[in-house]
């Protein structure tokens, strides 16, 4: 399956799109043959967040569209260059925050392949049970907001209540609801309290239900049926060509998934099923969506009952800081967390690429090391970057209607395409 | 934690550690350089084949592009170093494809015909280094405003930013 640049996978810039539709000078064609370029965004409530996009339009339907991205730039990248390693874990958070989680695994790992660090099985699975609720609370805010894009305001309501029994866990176990920093290069930030597994263990029992009740007030309901089902169809081969991943490449057929096919952080040893559906449209990405939150119910409920005891950091006292009991007692320990704190730890040189799979798609931290205590470079690969691309082949001859459908179904978040 | 002797540097010992991987097969003739590294492998290129080296890789079952993104060596040469990350989903293999090229007028060649997902990427790049991508369908910056002055993750770019 060898993709091919098709002429139609030429994604315009802004100025083609506005050229494009100033090439019918006014009296030399009839009306009929007249496009209209309009302006999409920043700033409006189907575009979650400020994506701008560019549209041309001949009365309805979509002639061509170009995104325009860039508006919530913050040089990420760059600030990473400036910091100690273990503090970059907090900008990961930023980049996407509603996967804070799966930000800081793919950072945390990273770094860990660089340094060689074995991570303890304990906090591999605590990494593993906070992923998943991650993804679900994820997955939540994006059948909400699409939901409430097609016009279904009810189903926002309850996916808000189950994603706040997420946030208060999330509380519970960092102390923050949203950027969490939780997980360090070597292992966790602190202890789980001891009501945590209770809190998850009513949460999972209670949520298969909640799925169902979305499901109850969407699958066959009529209006969402129709706006959805052969809507921003994606081929497979189209699919990869553009670089699409995560549910999207799914719901084209692709049954591709890193959790299964390349674990890391002890996926392995996690059974579940990766969703797939050959419709390839819009409605497509909502079932694999909505299997998905139920396998992540699953790889969390074998999580919890499976959660070994141990340390939750690794072995290697001039990475991880010390406990702060050790250090009022040992003088070993004071210098180690005096070190870390003022100089961070130097990190072999050499360069890795870790990939996660995060709840858009393929989350790619490469990392770069000159041998100092500073990262060299830090490049995220981001899933919604490429998805983005795919925009227009999805769009294409559609109507403009349907672009919001599009738009909520690849699930973009903003801050993660800008960095 | 991790043992520097373990790596493995250069075409030859590279080559003949990993005789059946399919990217090495395919890029036997066009390497010029490789390393293995905590499990991962990259090879270098030269400037002129990258085109010709990534449809080798996509012949040889290395379908999916992942990434391309650049590392600023700055000041030694050369400065540039663009680095493409490469799936193959069913060998279950990832390779890095490495060029490198020098700080005085950058330029190397898109490689959107191969895969159109790199149109992204290569105008990220262009944007953030100033590296030049020869027939990119639309080379335009991405991240910072049209009339921005200079590129932000070059190393000589204080990271403040001009004032």
């Amino acid at each position: 399956m060898a993709p091919l640049a098709a002429s139609d996978m030429i994604i315009p810039g802004v100025e083609d799109v506005v050229a494009d539709a100033q090439r019918h000078h006014p009296g030399q064609d009839s009306a009929a043959d007249q496009t209209m370029v309009i302006n999409m965004g920043p700033q409006h409530p189907s575009t979650h967040g400020v994506l701008r996009l560019v549209l041309e339009i001949d009365g309805e339907s979509v002639v061509s569209l170009a995104p325009d991205i860039g508006y919530l730039h913050t040089g990420i990248e760059k600030t990473c260059e400036a910091k100690f390693y273990q503090q970059v874990v907090p900008l990961t958070d930023r980049i996407d925050y509603l996967c804070p989680m799966t930000n800081n695994l793919a950072y945390c790992l990273a770094v860990e392949k660089l340094l060689g660090l074995e991570i303890p099985e304990r906090a591999q699975y605590l990494r593993v049970l906070l992923n998943e609720l991650t993804r679900i609370q994820s997955h939540l805010v994006w059948l909400g907001t699409h939901a409430m894009d097609i016009g279904a305001l009810t189903v926002f309501l309850y996916c808000f209540r189950e994603r706040e029994e997420i946030l208060r866990i999330f509380e519970n176990v960092s102390g923050q609801r949203m950027m969490t920093s939780y997980f360090r290069v070597g292992g966790l930030a602190l202890e789980p309290p001891l009501n945590l597994y209770k809190q998850i263990q009513d949460f999972l029992n209670i949520m298969p239900d909640r799925i169902t009740q979305y499901e109850n007030l969407l699958t066959a309901n009529p209006i969402w049926v129709n706006r959805l089902k052969g809507v921003g169809i994606l081929s497979a081969a189209d699919a990869i060509a553009l670089g699409v991943t995560g549910p999207p490449l799914r719901a084209s057929g692709v049954d591709w998934d890193l959790r299964r096919d390349m674990p890391y952080s002890g996926y392995e040893k996690f059974d579940f099923k990766v969703p797939v559906s050959n419709d390839c449209d819009v409605l497509a990405r909502y079932v694999v969506r909505m299997d998905e939150m139920r396998e992540s119910v699953k790889i969390c409920q074998q999580a919890l009952n499976g959660m070994p005891s141990g340390p939750i950091v690794a072995d290697a006292p001039k990475i991880i800081l010390p406990e702060r009991e050790k250090m009022k007692t040992n003088m070993e320990a004071l210098i180690h967390h005096f070190k870390i704190v003022t100089e961070g730890f130097p990190v072999p040189a050499g360069e890795v690429y870790q990939g996660v799979e995060s709840p858009r798609g393929e989350m790619g931290y490469y990392v770069v090391s000159d041998g100092t205590a500073k990262p060299y470079r830090v490049h995220m690969r981001n899933p919604s970057f490429a998805t983005l691309q795919a925009l227009e082949t999805m769009c294409k001859g559609r109507l403009l209607a349907d672009v919001v459908a599009v738009i909520g179904s690849i699930d973009i978040v903003l801050g993660e395409i800008d960095r | 934690m991790y043992d520097p002797a373990s790596a493995l540097a250069g075409t030859e010992a590279v080559f003949a550690a990993h005789p059946e991987n399919a990217a090495v097969k395919a890029l036997a003739a066009l390497a010029t350089d490789a390393k293995y590294d905590r499990a991962e492998l990259t090879i270098t290129v030269a400037r002129e084949s990258i085109v010709q080296a990534c449809q080798a890789v996509q012949q040889a079952g290395y379908t999916f592009f992942e990434d391309v993104t650049a590392v600023d060596w700055y000041p030694s040469e050369p400065r540039f170093q663009i680095t493409y990350h490469i799936l193959s989903m069913t060998l279950k293999e990832r390779i890095r494809l490495v060029v490198r090229l020098d700080g005085e007028d950058p330029a190397i060649d898109t490689i959107t015909g191969v895969w159109p997902a790199a149109n992204f990427y290569e105008r990220e790049i262009f944007d953030l280094f100033g590296v030049h991508f020869g027939g990119h369908p639309n080379l335009t910056r991405i991240m910072m405003p049209e009339d921005w002055n200079g590129h932000p993750l070059r190393k000589d770019y204080p990271v403040e930013g001009y004032r």
